[in-house]
């Protein structure tokens, strides 16, 4: 149904069909002055090697090392966040933190597009462009976190974050226990992007209920 | 597509890279250049993945639709002939538009300032309208007529609706309203579930 899961085999008709279609339009536009190839190359290497879901991980860890941080970070995230000088480029919108505790599970989706805190995670996987995540976590949240591999208990609110302005949602998830006394880099090593989105909980190393 | 059934379960690649191919990376570039030299607004370029024929929307790929919109929003600025990439593809020569009109001004960021006091406040209970127009908007068809509540006020933003269409800006009061899942849902609701969706203020009512 959709190409979304595969459009990079090689031996796909549509993908070398894009990428001759790519091409032409690429010769076109930089031969008319309206795209650099070098900008191009400028950005792509910022995703690829400055800007992914470490960012992400950073915050969170000196959130849970930093009580007063963490409260500047829930009152406005995009504000607080400046405090870390993440490679992150130019800030164009707001970052709004939600915070997992105990009664409340966070997760965070875009049902009209692809909108996602890239500055702080990079670009989305492929899985949270889908249309399948898109139109299900929405109306099953619990059923497609299951299905990811996170049963959430009964007694636990999910809260789902359809991003469907510019505002940015990340996941502040909980800190995992045993962690006391952990530096930063440690902790910032237990926080995977999932977890930021909030398909994942952070860890290990205890495993727990989330 | 919030809500909607029958698009299966959710496929996870394990070790993803940030690209699958050298193509898409050259779009993404393409796509962003477009927006920062003020070819057009991000907006207008949602609009035009919107504007994709249904089934081509779900079987050309994620960025097969940038390739798309991109291509197409290009020819709308007059900045590319309609035949021009299909002519440079079969190897026939291109001949530049005799006038390259002038791209509009880059936009920095969504938040503006407004000088009107916001309708709502935090706590009060809303509706989100009825409403399918023809062109852009960002209000999700899941929670049209729905009562929520409005959780928080966001900076005043540009009015999406206005701007995909070259509009102007339209600066709104833009809020956080959260919903109950058996708002949404009814009966097929999950247990505790709440959804937030961000709304502008055209898109509200009072309850």
């Amino acid at each position: 149904m959709s190409h979304d899961d595969h459009d990079h085999a090689d031996d796909d008709p549509l993908a070398r069909r894009n990428a001759l279609r790519a091409e032409a339009l690429e010769s076109l536009l930089v031969e008319r002055g309206l795209v650099q190839p070098a900008v191009i190359d400028a950005i792509v290497e910022r995703y690829e090697r400055d800007i992914g879901p470490l960012n992400g991980a950073k915050v969170v860890a000196r959130a849970w090392s930093d009580p007063s941080f963490r409260a500047r970070l829930l009152a406005d995230g995009w504000h607080a966040i400046r405090e870390l000088d993440l490679p992150t480029g130019p800030e164009r919108t707001p970052i709004v933190v939600v915070e997992n505790t105990p009664s409340v599970h966070n997760v965070v989706v875009c049902t009209l597009c692809s909108c996602y805190p890239s500055s702080l995670l990079g670009l989305p996987p492929t899985w949270y462009k889908s249309p399948a995540y898109r139109s299900r976590v929405v109306r099953e949240p619990r059923a497609v976190l299951r299905e990811m591999g996170l049963e959430l208990s009964s007694g636990r609110e999910v809260c789902v974050w359809d991003s469907s302005a510019e505002i940015r949602y990340m996941v502040l998830p909980e800190r995992p226990a045993g962690t006391d006394g952990w530096s930063e880099e440690q902790l910032a090593a237990l926080v995977s992007r999932d977890a930021l989105i909030g398909v994942a909980v952070a860890g290990p190393p205890a495993g727990r209920d989330a | 597509m919030g809500g909607m059934h029958g698009f299966g379960a959710v496929v996870v690649e394990a070790n993803e890279p940030v690209f699958h191919a050298e193509w898409e990376k050259r779009v993404l570039g393409m796509v962003y250049q477009g927006v920062g030299f003020g070819w057009f607004t991000i907006d207008a370029f949602r609009h035009a993945i919107e504007r994709i024929d249904p089934v081509a929307y779900l079987s050309v790929g994620y960025y097969g639709r940038w390739l798309a919109a991109l291509e197409r929003l290009f020819v709308e600025a007059g900045a590319l002939g309609r035949g021009d990439v299909e002519a440079r593809l079969a190897g026939r020569p291109v001949a530049p538009p005799s006038v390259l009109p002038p791209p509009g001004p880059a936009a920095v960021g969504f938040v503006r300032a407004l000088d009107r006091a916001p309708r709502f406040g935090v706590g009060q209970a809303v509706r989100a309208r009825v409403a399918s127009p023809p062109g852009h908007t960002r209000l999700p068809r899941y929670v049209a007529g729905r009562l929520g509540q409005v959780q928080r006020l966001h900076p005043p933003f540009v009015f999406p609706d206005a701007n995909a269409h070259g509009r102007g800006e339209n600066p709104q009061h833009l809020y956080s309203v959260r919903f109950a899942a058996a708002e949404l849902w009814g009966a097929d609701a999950e247990a505790g579930a709440a959804l937030h969706v961000d709304l502008f203020e055209p898109y509200l009512e009072p309850a």
